[in-house]
């Protein structure tokens, strides 16, 4: 089951275990996994030092279809372990793999946590708005009226962001995607994976099974162009089959609203150019939901900090370069003893 | 010193006695637990044996004068071993009528009260719920009452050093300090060095307590000299076994056990907790020594503390925990993870009285079944108990042993009592142990993440940045020969044996249950577990010293049992088991070997005295046929 002998390049196939795939066809998480192996083998990242943590949910099943390193812990807490394993080797690269409620309902205080501490892992949220694993009930991120076997008159409490809750918990890195984007998708794990520091990317992903064609608005083919953003730093926020249309600050509103280039006087300089280390206009993207705006999809924030475990590590560096030949005899024998004869 | 001729002269007059409790008692603002810890350091120094107990408030800082806000700290010292801080004070210094009146009932008969009169206003009184001044109303009649204005001698004493009045006041408990110095006549030096260092930067503040100190003695020898109506006494050294000593709480054992176990294991360190009574404090011990490699994490939650813990074991550190009761039960998820991965991990079970918050300051033992029983599934992990703070030590490095060795989570169970509590403990030699160091898994040759040793059982541990042994484990049932998800009916039943039979087979790799007092058969076995070893010990001591037929049991590994116990206990014709629940090791020890055992039950908050399980077994042997 293991690679003994390394080729030279490892290739995207590489990175993927002997073991099968048991998620539904259909599933958007296949194209996920595939996704990430790609982006491995573009980064040529070394194997064993590649950790893919999970929780639980049908996401968490991840780590068992990558031939790296993986645990598959409980429910709600792999940030948690996650960040024990990277305080205690800050050499591994680590992702954490998670769903909507395994990261916003039994897991969100965790999420919060290390986000605001600003470990250097990537989590990836894959968010389909349904518990799937446990049959279809709402999830935290479920649109009010969701119609489930838990909520069969539909869900009356509002749904959160993914992407607003990870900005105001402190993230500093902060991206969208979905699962049908084959090309995109390696890209953003790659820039994450760049970023140091805690990289929150949310993806969008389908559940063929209990909610099926939720993100089709704006996901289908038909409807990509016209319903999406993909946002770039340093460029001008412009969307639609001509690009035409284009996101622009309300004038004397702190909110933006979608504007056509050349109808009413709106010229190309009116629209807001994508500036990733503005958190301000982060928020703006992240809050923009279909059908009254195009789904903004790309890195939405990126502005690197402190990084917990450099922290960590600096302390402890310190401490022992201040005593370096410290030894546990010595400790026991300072402040007051006496010797009985 | 200057007083030193004078307490000379008086020394000829000074009655000699065996051991002595003293308890000093006021508000939790007036500084109890230092005067304690100072009058600890100074009576080890005079050379007896000593243990104490720390009795402080839940609240920070209740309302000044009222009841529940009164913090005490007692000390039991002598001249012979000392094993428990003592059933009922001898002297009771209360600093206020609160103190006086929580602690009044403790007092053994014609005790010594020491009371600040300054603080025994009206207002005060009326606080503690005193109907009329006790001083006046002949309730302390046949006790020996030395009532003096406190606070007004310290304000005099310190005047000349320039502290505000609010500051100057706070030092009347180092007057009460000096006082009973002179009583027992101890040094007054050692306290005068502490204080110097402690307030090096204020210097007034330093010298305005060592006066109060000083003013405190010089008033017991004017008395002593004027009325003669105070008793002073010595307590002759103790005779302890030669060598180097220091005082130590179970905290500070428990922390310096594990990073010495870790070093012995050839470990790194990650601690993960959450602020928790009375576990906190292993945190802050553990988060100043960084010197050592251990990195301390002060998680989100209780949970987020097991996790990390788990997460560091799973990248090759020691991953260890601390918590009390409803933490443990927050993290008990995530240890039967660890115990279906098989990762080591040490849980440090700091119990408290409960169920719920409880009383977070006061102890119990009540956590046994948690440790043992306490998870959903077959879920089986390694129990050790210590016995005592300084028992603390050699009881973390085992846990840290058992738990690299066999790959498993461990639970230490200690308690409100040792943790907080101190004894005089002759310091190991830390190089003189036995090593146990952790070799990880590095062979690429037929590895399998759950392949065992033959004789441990331990899986192999392989951590990530291994080339070669990438491998995935987790949660869900895993074949037991490739690791991978197995939902498989025959496997669940291999593997859930495994876990059991590995746990069990610990049992061949601990020592036998010795006898800690008395015989291997015959009469009463008194088993117990934990911090109950003091008071059990020394009623045991007390009673064969009549000649009574009773033994003394202790354990230290709850689970797996040691090898000869059940052989052992069915050697007694009676078995009792004091404990501060109601009967946690009795139904295990009746389960286990089907042994009479009977249960002994305290869950007051407060430690067993001696004389209740003198008493009991008294009962129990004239109930003998």
């Amino acid at each position: 089951m293991n690679v003994t002998t390394r080729p030279d390049k490892l290739t995207a196939k590489d990175y993927a275990s002997d073991q099968e795939v048991r998620w539904c066809p259909g599933c958007g998480d296949y194209a996920i996994v595939r996704a990430m192996q790609t982006a491995l083998a573009e980064m040529q990242a070394p194997p064993e030092k590649t950790v893919f943590i999970s929780g639980i949910g049908c996401a968490a099943r991840f780590p068992y279809y990558m031939s790296t390193y993986g645990f598959h812990t409980i429910h709600g807490r792999a940030a948690a372990i996650a960040t024990g394993t990277k305080i205690a080797n800050p050499e591994l690269d680590i992702w954490v793999i998670s769903g909507d409620g395994d990261s916003l309902s039994i897991g969100g205080n965790h999420l919060m946590h290390v986000l605001r501490r600003n470990v250097d892992l990537q989590y990836i949220l894959f968010n389909n708005e349904i518990y799937g694993l446990t049959k279809g009930q709402y999830s935290p991120t479920s649109r009010v009226g969701t119609r489930s076997p838990s909520t069969p008159a539909g869900s009356i409490d509002a749904p959160v962001s993914p992407t607003e809750f990870a900005i105001g918990c402190g993230a500093r890195f902060v991206a969208r995607g979905i699962d049908t984007q084959l090309k995109q998708l390696p890209q953003l794990f790659i820039r994450a994976k760049e970023h140091k520091g805690a990289s929150f990317i949310e993806i969008l992903q389908n559940c063929i099974v209990y909610n099926d064609a939720i993100f089709a608005d704006f996901t289908q083919k038909s409807m990509v162009e016209e319903k999406q953003i993909a946002v770039e730093h340093g460029k001008p926020l412009l969307f639609g089959k001509d690009r035409t249309k284009g996101i622009r600050l309300k004038p004397g509103r702190m909110e933006v609203e979608v504007v056509t280039v050349g109808a009413g006087g709106i010229e190309e300089k009116d629209i807001l150019v994508h500036d990733e280390t503005n958190k301000m206009m982060a928020h703006l993207l992240a809050s923009m939901e279909s059908p009254e705006f195009p789904v903004a999809v790309g890195v939405l924030y990126c502005e690197p900090g402190p990084t917990y475990d450099e922290g960590v590590y600096h302390q402890l560096d310190e401490a022992i370069a201040a005593q370096p030949k410290a030894s546990m005899n010595d400790l026991l024998r300072a402040g007051s003893t006496w010797t009985v004869e | 010193m200057e007083g030193s001729q004078a307490a000379g002269l008086s020394k000829a007059r000074r009655e000699e006695v065996e051991d002595v409790v003293v308890r000093f008692a006021g508000d939790s603002g007036d500084g109890i637990q230092i005067t304690g810890s100072q009058f600890t350091l100074t009576t080890a120094l005079a050379g007896n044996d000593l243990a104490t107990f720390p009795d402080f408030p839940a609240e920070i800082r209740a309302p000044a004068g009222t009841t529940f806000g009164v913090s005490a700290f007692q000390i039991h010292f002598g001249s012979h071993d000392i094993k428990t801080a003592g059933d009922a004070p001898n002297v009771l210094v209360a600093l206020n009528p609160a103190a006086l009146k929580v602690n009044l009932d403790d007092l053994v008969k014609g005790g010594m009260i020491i009371a600040d009169t300054g603080a025994f206003t009206d207002r005060n009184l009326k606080k503690a719920g005193f109907d009329s001044n006790p001083f006046d109303d002949g309730s302390l009649d046949g006790y020996q009452v030395i009532a003096v204005d406190i606070t007004a001698l310290t304000l005099e004493a310190v005047k000349p050093h320039g502290l505000s009045q609010k500051e100057a006041a706070r030092c009347k408990n180092m007057w009460s300090l000096g006082l009973v110095y002179w009583i027992y006549d101890r040094d007054r030096d050692p306290s005068a060095a502490w204080l110097n260092q402690r307030f090096a930067d204020r210097k007034e503040i330093a010298n305005s307590n060592i006066a109060a100190i000083n003013a405190g003695h010089a008033y017991g020898e004017t008395m002593e000299v004027s009325a003669g109506k105070v008793h002073a006494y010595s307590v002759a050294p103790a005779k302890i076994e030669p060598g180097l000593y220091r005082t130590v709480t179970g905290i500070e054992a428990l922390s310096w056990g594990i990073v010495a176990g870790a070093g012995f294991a050839g470990l790194r360190t990650t601690f993960a907790g959450y602020p928790i009574t009375p576990a906190s404090a292993v945190l802050h011990t553990l988060s100043k020594m960084k010197q050592f490699d251990v990195t301390t994490f002060q998680a989100e939650d209780e949970i987020a503390a097991v996790g990390a813990a788990i997460g560091a074991a799973y990248a090759g550190n020691l991953g260890v925990t601390a918590s009390s009761g409803p933490g443990i039960a927050l993290k008990m998820e995530a240890i039967g993870l660890a115990i279906s991965v098989e990762l080591p991990l040490i849980i440090l079970n700091v119990q408290r009285a409960g169920p719920s918050t409880g009383l977070p300051t006061k102890t119990e033992q009540s956590d046994l079944y948690q440790a043992v029983y306490g998870r959903n599934a077959d879920a089986p992990l390694v129990v050790l108990a210590a016995r005592s703070p300084s028992d603390s030590f050699d009881v973390a490095i085992e846990a840290v042993r058992l738990a690299t060795q066999f790959m498993t989570p461990v639970m230490l169970l200690a308690d409100g009592y040792i943790a907080n509590a101190s004894e005089p403990w002759k310091i190991p030699d830390v190089d003189a142990y036995d090593k146990f160091p952790v070799h990880f898994h590095t062979d690429v040759e037929g590895f399998q993440p759950f392949m065992r040793d033959e004789i441990t059982l331990a899986r192999a541990w392989a951590i990530p940045g291994t080339p070669g042994l990438e491998h995935r484990i987790g949660g869900i049932e895993k074949s037991s020969t490739t690791g991978n998800i197995s939902y498989d009916a025959e496997n669940h039943q291999v593997m859930t044996d495994l876990r059991k039979k590995k746990i069990d087979g610990i049992a061949k790799f601990i020592p036998d249950q010795d006898v800690a007092l008395g015989d291997d058969k015959g009469g009463i076995a008194v088993v117990g577990w934990g911090s109950t070893y003091g008071p059990i010990n020394r009623a045991v001591q007390l009673l064969r010293a009549k000649k009574t037929k009773v033994s003394h049991i202790h354990l230290r590994h709850i689970w797996p049992l040691p090898p000869n116990l059940g052989e052992l206990l069915s050697g007694y014709d009676k078995i009792l088991v004091p404990e501060m629940n109601t009967g946690q090791l009795t139904t295990v020890l009746r389960d286990q070997y089907l042994v009479p055992a009977e249960s002994l039950s305290k869950v007051s908050g407060m430690p067993f005295k001696v004389t209740e399980i003198e008493s009991a077994i008294r009962d129990r042997l004239e109930t003998k046929k």
